[in-house]
């Protein structure tokens, strides 16, 4: 048997204006986790659509033990056994979560009439689910699952497949700490039958945890293989970045003042979602909200910021009562929303940076009340482009074609611009890299600074023990705890929280 | 990676793919026919330009907002047949309202429009608060608009139009048609909604991310609603154009003309995914397509082969368009 079960040697591949990927090669030992990391635009990401097919590399080798290969389509890939988890997921949210896991290789009956056997179908999919501790009916429409769950539904699906080679690309940015758990249990079980696994992750303690190999790359450069046991995680940050990452998380000087906002008994129209939250945020206070995937934190800042129905409860800024039943209302009292799902409801993808930026303070710059007054507007785009360093040739540029973390800091121009007391950031460095990380971590601290009023939501719990000043830890839809002493602020605190029910 | 001279052209000529071929059928034409290039032709062509022009830019509003408009035709006839009704000759024997003397000509014009922009709020309505998607609303709207006009006219033809009526067909200012005119001065007003005004703005962001435009605070429904209104109004001043330039109406004038404007819009660049387009592009699409529908004549291809002209040159247009953003594998 040969040393490796995939072999990827000398691929490049160049999109126009960009060369994605140089002279990069990667090599999988079986029954390992082979770590790929880098930082957002290393080609992580390109490196794994080329060999599932999804790209076409323009020079390089693909060997599967031993064998040269080619694969031109993901469908050839997943005949070879080469099975992906995608960062983006790409389902189909009207369709049952059995058809999405079996979607191009429905299991027929009657022979050549080729009729789909609904029933094996959905008995295979609950099969497959149990197997990777999820336990969901396969005849639900998977639009109505969380994020995490339906993550969970992809990853079924390679299981599913018998696949010998998996890549998993970022699989755990939406998942909650015991989700993340079970896809470790599954990680070593395919480990333990010789599966080959990539893992594509910004998480340290996650590759320090289950990785055997890791291979890092840099501006679609191969940086070299390194076993993980060898490497501290402050090696792996220095490789990645090519230069030294001191501080994770920036020192905050700031003490929190007088109170800005509260929130009263905030229920929502829907029983199973938020119910009877109370808090207050002071001024210059980093607020950290905890808690699993599905503790309905987002659906409850949502709610606040008039996107979702609240059914009773209070919102005061300043003292005063404010009604919100609509951003506008929100926006009006002072209050910003950077949400989860940057693609889903974040950027406009087809619009300029200026466009992106402009789109919510259009009402202050204008002449004769209703003309826009691009002049100043230009000035404002390009003052923040500048302050928020956000690395694109200019305001023109689509934001499609700038890196995650770019995108977020074009969102969170977009809200500075509009000078709220009170900003929301659900998730806010979810998906993007280390460098970027470090960037977003020190806007927050300046705003901090400046006196604004920051709730952040994290899955991350080192970010959010990290980076807030207090902690409230949600669990289904309830506000279970409220950690404000520094000290008391530990994994161990928020876990006991988020499992509360 | 810097391009070379080669794929810098390459990428020329399919970006541009479509007007490139329209320009060099249009000097085949020139130097095979003998009167196609001269000035009395090219002001017809720029007259039939016009009212396809201003249906054109209305519709395109909607497609930017990844919707669409299939009531523009209907709400043409509507138009027209409303403005014949107010602005026939007392002597005409078929006179619609025989008693009534007929009204100005622009305050025929308001009233054409202004009904038109009513029936399109309420289909903007439709589509905004009850999340009836346009191509559905719009239908519907498409026929309630044709029973109107129906029950209106009686299903008659109008004709015997008061001078002052025919005239903004056939009236001239600085050698330019009065038509022609109309058409200049409404694009010169869309691209400045488009460009210069909030609501042209959050057009675009509701056509680039609708989920993304709530959360922006972009007041979602209030924009819907305008767009189909604005739109519906600029049909109105179609048929009424349309009209004066037949000198009658019918309840079929514009009929299918909604299409041909879709048509033209994306031809031209604007993007049926929303998000996408400009005014200049339903400039070169209607100019496309009315040059097609010409040269075809003049070189004497049989008038039912043109239809399949046309839709061949929408399949090549719009592929060629879209390439443009796929990005490549």
């Amino acid at each position: 048997m040969a040393e490796y079960k995939l072999e990827l040697k000398g691929v490049c591949k160049s999109f126009p204006g960009v060369k994605a990927l140089d002279n990069v090669q990667l090599s999988l030992r079986p029954g390992t986790v082979h770590a790929l990391m880098g930082e957002n635009g290393a080609g992580k990401s390109t490196l794994m659509k080329c060999l599932f097919g999804i790209y076409k590399m323009d020079a390089g080798e693909i060997f599967l033990d031993g064998r040269k290969i080619e694969v031109n389509n993901p469908d050839e890939a997943m005949k070879y056994g080469i099975a992906m988890v995608h960062q983006e997921l790409q389902p189909v949210p009207a369709r049952s979560v059995a058809e999405n896991l079996y979607l191009g290789r429905f299991p027929t009956k009657y022979g050549p009439l080729k009729i789909i056997d609904h029933k094996k179908m959905y008995e295979d999919t609950a099969k497959w689910l149990k197997e990777v501790k999820m336990d969901f009916d396969p005849k639900a429409q998977l639009g109505t699952l969380s994020i995490g769950q339906m993550q969970s539904v992809e990853i079924a699906k390679a299981v599913s497949q018998q696949a010998k080679v998996v890549i998993f690309d970022e699989p755990t940015s939406s998942l909650s700490d015991n989700e993340v758990e079970a896809l470790f249990r599954i990680m070593n079980d395919l480990r333990d039958r010789g599966v080959a696994m990539v893992y594509i992750s910004h998480k340290m303690d996650e590759i320090k945890r289950i990785a055997d190999d890791i291979t890092i790359m840099r501006d679609g450069t191969y940086v070299g293989t390194w076993a993980a046991s060898e490497m501290t995680t402050d090696d792996i940050i220095k490789n990645m970045v090519g230069r030294e990452l001191t501080n994770v998380y920036p020192e905050k000087h700031t003490k929190p003042g007088e109170v800005v906002m509260e929130v009263k008994n905030l229920c929502s129209i829907h029983e199973k979602s938020f119910q009877n939250v109370s808090f207050t945020l002071r001024k210059g206070e980093i607020l950290g909200f905890g808690g699993l995937v599905g503790a309905q934190r987002t659906e409850l800042m949502e709610g606040i910021f008039g996107i979702r129905g609240v059914a009773s409860g209070e919102i005061y800024m300043h003292g005063k009562k404010v009604k919100i039943k609509h951003p506008i209302d929100a926006m009006n009292a002072g209050i910003g929303l950077i949400t989860e799902d940057r693609r889903g409801n974040g950027i406009f993808g087809c619009l300029s940076i200026k466009d992106n930026v402009g789109v919510s303070i259009y009402n202050k710059y204008l002449k004769a009340r209703m003309v826009l007054n691009h002049k100043k507007i230009n000035e404002s785009v390009e003052d923040s482009i500048k302050k928020l360093s956000i690395k694109t040739p200019s305001m023109k540029e689509h934001i499609a074609n700038l890196s995650g973390g770019n995108q977020q800091k074009v969102i969170v121009a977009r809200w500075l611009a509009n000078d709220p007391d009170v900003l929301i950031m659900d998730e806010p460095t979810r998906g993007i890299d280390v460098g970027a990380k470090h960037e977003i971590y020190e806007i927050m601290n300046d705003l901090a600074a400046q006196g604004k009023a920051i709730i952040m939501i994290s899955s991350e719990m080192s970010e959010l023990l990290g980076m807030s000043d207090r902690i409230c830890v949600m669990c289904n839809g309830k506000l279970t705890g409220e950690i404000d002493q520094p000290e008391e602020m530990t994994q161990a605190k928020v876990m006991s929280y988020a499992t509360q029910f | 990676m810097v391009k070379t001279n080669q794929q810098k052209i390459k990428d020329f000529l399919i970006n541009n793919g479509v007007i490139i071929v329209m320009f060099i059928l249009v000097i085949y034409t020139g130097l095979t026919s003998n009167n196609f290039f001269t000035g009395n032709n090219l002001m017809n062509i720029l007259t039939n330009m016009s009212s396809r022009l201003v249906i054109a830019l209305g519709i395109a509003g909607c497609v930017i907002t990844a919707g669409c408009d299939l009531s523009a035709g209907r709400m043409i006839g509507f138009g027209g047949c409303i403005a014949g009704t107010l602005l026939q000759r007392m002597d005409y024997s078929g006179k619609f309202f025989p008693d009534m003397e007929p009204l100005n000509v622009f305050v025929a014009l308001l009233i054409v429009m202004v009904i038109c922009a009513a029936f399109g709020t309420i289909t903007g309505f439709f589509i905004a608060y009850l999340s009836v998607p346009p191509f559905i609303a719009t239908l519907a709207m498409m026929e309630i608009v044709y029973g109107i006009s129906l029950i209106y006219t009686n299903a008659t033809p109008l004709g015997g139009y008061v001078q002052e009526y025919t005239n903004i067909a056939n009236g001239k200012f600085l050698g330019i048609n009065y038509l022609i005119w109309i058409a200049i001065i409404v694009a010169a007003i869309t691209w400045f909604i488009f460009n210069m005004t909030r609501h042209g703005k959050y057009m675009y962001a509701i056509g680039g991310n609708p989920q993304a435009a709530e959360v922006a605070g972009v007041p979602v429904k209030k924009t819907l609603i305008l767009i189909y209104m604005k739109a519906a109004a600029m049909y109105g001043l179609a048929g009424f154009m349309l009209g004066a330039r037949a000198g009658g109406a019918s309840v079929q004038l514009g009929y299918g003309y909604e299409m041909e404007a879709i048509a033209a819009c994306t031809i031209g660049g604007v993007s049926v995914t929303g998000g996408r387009g400009r005014v200049s592009s339903a400039v070169i699409g209607v100019a496309v397509f009315e040059l097609l529908k010409v040269a075809l004549q003049y070189l004497g291809v049989d008038a039912n082969a043109q239809y399949i002209a046309i839709g061949i040159v929408i399949f090549v247009a719009i592929s060629l368009d879209i390439r443009k953003y796929i990005a490549k594998k």
